[in-house]
């Protein structure tokens, strides 16, 4: 049974939705990447996903039109990422417990809207598949990369999107210098406060972005926490990737393989009990925690409020 | 209003006291407003809150009886972060704490209560200890940030929970009938915990009780609880003294799992009797391990303030659960609400520590000005 596994088709399947499975890592690993490199732990990701992923699923359900969906996670995310700005950089609060806080009000409120407004699973067609021309042609490496769906693409886009934004722009400068010594960019004339919102405020336009990847684009349909942990996993991942957005990627593949293994081990029907499969993204999680911080400090002043002349 | 607080230093504490409970006010307030997007009348609805938690023997027993998993949660947060470091992971360890308990009334259901009962507490205690020492761990030798490990520990034992309750603890009948519900057997009636009948108040109230002293006199009285404290409030210096820094980290997240993981004995013994999941994250708990961390925020991170916290956070939950039936709203509205008072509460902290330091900084001056009155002679 095991060595189904091992035929082009199965591995060829694993690899091409593994590719796929990123995208939600992608997203929500990126924004948390900026908000960690500004000094902010928002533990609230999976919170934001979930709502997201409830906006978008709701609004394109309603409208049947996908793009509005999105906008729709996007302005719920910055909504969310504005909140989370208010609580942990204006109020200053204790980051680990304000994230749970968030979690549960996102977990609690996307299912009671869901209930409200629908009541019923239902399911929407999602963004289609975009065949890139001569690539998705290409025996094997077509199926696996080129054959998928905009939102994919655009997770990937992001990757040297961030890696510019925080490596070579003025805005990326000040991020890092807010997150590694708030005190010197307070003093040179950068508002701490004000990056931190800014980075925030994305953060939170990702995980909404997240979600609606997950609700319709991946999965096309809106459940109780969908996202089952994902959220969690992706803040994980941005310690994982060193806070660095190719890092990130690296981290998001790996876990999205794994997810992917752990799916098509499902449909063949493996004799592991699913319960253990759904924890192995766990338990690595921590592994790699533990490989990961021997690399690379954390920014100085991550989880730490900016007081001033504190 | 300065001069107040100045004429009537005991206020300043009052205010300290007072706070969280506006933040969760506000967070009713909020609430409020959701129950009137949905067409529920929210007076109604609190008026249910206040009777589910206040309005007989009865309910005053439940809220109590919810109190318990919350006080001894947050016993363990209050060790946690009098050592500095922050336990997320009180849902795990309570889940481990239940499942070691209930293994042992399983295991032996032919022995006396008086031997199976203080075992599986035991047990629980020991179970949690373990679940909180492992990021403890890792905390302190390999650097992991323990509020990722903590959360992570939390996902691995709730698959941990359904397998074992889908699998081999499975209820004997329950395999039998097709329905399989993930569910152990009912322990033996011999092991419940002493209950004031007819309400569900259980020994397990006073015991939680007596818990709380014991982590008071635990911190403050003893040198292990000052080295743990010691560490919390300032590592470098407490190294330099001589104490053994990681060490203390994994005692104060070992012991944080532990009183977690007594929390979930507890319920077994007290109330459920029996281990059940309905395959959720909180299905179990019902978010007792996130709660305690509110409540311990609530009690000023003092094990003693902890019990009237608890008492309070019991009353909510109890009256919630009472709301939601009234009025017939998802039961998600209350993890939403949930979450609107744990961000109200932690965010409202805020002005407790902006008043504290301006208090500091009056202290200040007035010893400088009194001190310079004296330099003249």
């Amino acid at each position: 049974m095991i060595a189904e596994l091992f035929t082009t088709t199965v591995l060829v399947g694993i690899l091409a939705s593994g590719i796929r499975l990123a995208t939600p890592y992608l997203y929500a690993a990126l924004g948390e990447t900026f908000g960690q490199r500004s000094g902010v732990l928002n533990l609230g990701v999976e919170g934001i996903m979930l709502l997201g992923a409830f906006a978008a699923f709701y609004t394109t359900f309603i409208t049947e039109n996908l793009w509005l969906g999105l906008l729709a996670a996007i302005l719920v995310g910055g909504v969310m990422g504005l909140v989370v700005a208010i609580i942990n950089v204006t109020l200053k609060a204790e980051q680990g417990i304000s994230g749970i806080g968030i979690y549960l009000f996102g977990l609690g409120m996307s299912e009671l809207l869901f209930q409200k407004t629908m009541g019923t699973v239902e399911t929407v067609s999602g963004f289609a598949p975009v065949y890139i021309p001569f690539l998705s042609d290409i025996p094997i490496l077509g199926e696996i990369f080129f054959q998928q769906n905009i939102m994919v693409y655009l997770a990937y886009l992001m990757v040297p999107i961030a890696w510019f934004i925080l490596g070579k722009t003025t805005l990326g400068l000040k991020i890092r210098a807010v997150g590694e010594n708030p005190e010197a960019a307070d003093t040179l004339g950068v508002s701490v406060s004000g990056v931190r919102y800014i980075t925030e405020i994305f953060g939170g336009v990702m995980s909404g972005i997240a979600g609606a990847s997950l609700s319709i684009a991946i999965l096309n349909v809106f459940q109780q926490n969908l996202t089952s942990g994902l959220g969690f996993i992706a803040v994980a991942l941005v310690y994982f990737g060193g806070w660095r957005p190719v890092g990130v990627l690296v981290g998001s593949l790996i876990f999205s393989m794994v997810n992917a293994l752990q799916l098509w081990v499902q449909v063949l029907n493996i004799p592991i009990p699913s319960d253990f499969a759904v924890m192995m993204p766990y338990v690595l999680t921590i592994l790699a925690l533990i490989v990961a911080v021997q690399r690379v400090r954390p920014p100085a002043a991550l989880t730490k409020p900016y007081e001033r002349g504190g | 209003m300065q001069d107040f607080f100045a004429k009537h230093p005991s206020a300043w504490r009052a205010f300290d006291i007072f706070l969280p409970f506006l933040a969760t006010l506000a967070a009713l307030g909020v609430g409020a407003i959701m129950l009137m997007v949905f067409d529920a009348n929210p007076l109604v609805a609190y008026g249910a809150l206040l009777e589910g938690a206040f309005g007989s023997t009865n309910a005053l027993a439940d809220t109590l009886v919810k109190a318990t998993p919350l006080l001894l949660v947050a016993l363990g947060i209050c060790i946690a972060f009098r050592g500095g470091v922050i336990n997320i992971g009180g849902e795990g360890q309570l889940i481990l704490g239940a499942l070691a308990a209930t293994l042992v009334g399983l295991t032996f259901p032919e022995l006396p209560g008086y031997v199976v009962i203080p075992a599986a507490l035991i047990f629980g205690f020991f179970a949690g200890a373990v679940w909180g020492a492992i990021p403890g761990f890792l905390k302190a030798y390999f650097n992991v940030n323990e509020i990722l490990s903590t959360i992570m520990m939390n996902a691995i034992a709730v698959q941990g929970m359904n397998y074992l309750l889908r699998e081999p603890m499975i209820d004997p009948d329950q395999l039998e009938a097709a329905s399989r519900i993930p569910q152990t057997a009912r322990l033996s009636a011999a092991f419940d915990l002493p209950r004031l009948v007819p309400t569900r108040l259980h020994l397990g109230t006073g015991l939680a009780i007596i818990a709380a002293f014991l982590v008071f006199i635990f911190l403050w009285r003893t040198i292990v609880g000052y080295r743990i404290r010691a560490v919390g409030l300032n590592p470098d210096a407490s190294r330099y003294a001589g104490i053994n820094v990681p060490r203390n980290i994994v005692l104060s997240l070992l012991l944080s799992g532990a009183f977690c993981g007594l929390a979930g004995a507890i319920q077994i013994y007290g109330l459920h009797h029996r281990m059940f999941t309905d395959g959720s994250a909180t299905g179990f708990t019902g978010s007792a391990g996130f709660n305690g961390i509110v409540v311990a925020l609530f009690g000023q991170l003092h094990p003693l303030g902890a019990i009237p916290a608890s008492f309070l956070f019991g009353a909510l939950i109890v009256g919630a659960n009472k709301l939601q039936r009234v009025m017939q709203v998802p039961s998600s509205f209350i993890i939403a609400l949930n979450g609107l008072v744990v961000v109200f509460v932690v965010g409202a902290d805020y002005w407790r520590r902006k008043f504290a330091r301006r208090r500091e900084a009056e202290v200040v001056s007035e010893e400088l000005e009194t001190s310079e009155a004296e330099v003249p002679t």
